[in-house]
């Protein structure tokens, strides 16, 4: 057991190292959240503050969607804080490594936990060593992607600004564009498949609902569609086994 | 500057993004999260972007345009088989925005 600056700087050190090919990922999205965010009618200052304070790409460029459809401030919260509901999933893993430390410590990892952040430290708190200093590689990894998402969002603001009258260029499909590049890797079982179908058939059948709420109902009606679908499909394999 | 609406939204969304990251770190170790939830946890990501994504495509601009002349219809059907066959987020968005744009160029 060991505990020393030395080994906390070489521990921030490696977790921004190993998050780097991750920082390259995400600029491209950076760029395209800042672009899209200037043609969806988001003010200059609220496009960085986002960034800054939410720190969630996918709320980001959610809310962003939400905004340029001229959605109710409540619901656009809502969507944010039921598309968030996954880093429950990462916290709840991250737990057990995590319990010890002080409340400031577990207050900094929580603002910067992202996907790729879990994806990344996971795996060194996993590792089978003896060092006591493996939240300082998480912060490593935490405080280089949130640097570089700040950085990208801006650049992307700049350029997405600089284009006259983006919106009429038709900038604002790179929204519908990344979306279904997102969803693609999900659809791996059939109950994601049909959760999917569901939402998407649903989104359709509720367009008529005010401030938005269909977006709510479908995502709603797509996840017990998933959830039922999952259940019968463990029930029908225990019956056969 | 912000506007009101903004500063609401923007507080709003770091309210519940930080308390859900926070929430189990916060309270520690008397949780754990049951079976069902988990489950539907991970339903959730996919479902939310399509309910987004399938109106903006066919309703572009608040209309039904249910026709190969809709550029974004077929930016989205371009990019959906780009993304199958890929299986790359960029090579899929790349390949959507260039459908898209050939498409303005010809019709």
């Amino acid at each position: 057991m060991t505990d020393s600056p030395s080994l906390r700087r070489q521990e921030f050190v490696a977790g921004m190292r190993d998050t780097l090919p991750l920082l390259l990922g995400a600029l491209p999205f950076g760029l395209i959240y800042g672009a899209i965010a200037a043609t969806s009618g988001l003010s200059f200052a609220a496009t960085l503050a986002m960034s800054a304070f939410v720190f969630a790409g996918s709320s980001q460029f959610i809310a962003v969607g939400l905004v340029a459809a001229q959605t109710p401030v409540a619901i656009i919260v809502l969507t944010t804080l039921i598309v968030n509901l996954r880093h429950m999933l990462y916290s709840a893993t991250l737990l057990p490594y995590l319990r010890h430390l002080p409340q400031r410590w577990r207050i900094a990892l929580a603002f910067w936990l992202t996907d790729e952040t879990f994806a990344v430290t996971v795996h060194r708190f996993q590792r089978d060593d003896a060092s006591d200093c493996k939240h300082w590689y998480q912060l490593g990894s935490s405080v280089a992607m949130y640097l570089n998402w700040q950085l990208w969002c801006f650049v992307g603001l700049l350029l997405g600004n600089r284009i006259p009258d983006a919106q009429s260029w038709g900038l604002d499909v790179a929204m519908p564009v990344t979306f279904i590049g997102m969803i693609i890797p999900f659809v791996r079982t059939l109950p994601v498949a049909i959760s999917v179908l569901t939402a998407g058939a649903a989104s359709l059948l509720t367009l008529d609902m005010p401030y938005k709420l269909g977006i709510l109902v479908a995502a709603f009606a797509g996840i017990a569609s998933g959830l039922t679908a999952q259940r019968l499909l463990r029930a029908r394999a225990e019956r056969t086994a | 500057m912000m506007t009101g609406d903004e500063t609401w939204m923007i507080g709003g969304m770091f309210a519940v993004t930080f308390g859900i990251r926070y929430l189990l770190f916060g309270l520690a170790d008397r949780i754990s999260l049951s079976a069902w939830l988990s489950d539907s946890l991970r339903f959730i990501p996919p479902a939310v972007l399509t309910a987004i994504t399938v109106p903006a495509v066919l309703l572009p601009d608040g209309h039904w345009q249910l026709s190969a002349a809709n550029p974004y219809l077929i930016a989205a059907l371009v990019s959906l088989a780009a993304g199958i066959v890929t299986r790359n987020l960029l090579a899929t968005i790349g390949i959507g925005l260039a459908a898209f744009f050939l498409h303005r160029l010809w019709f």
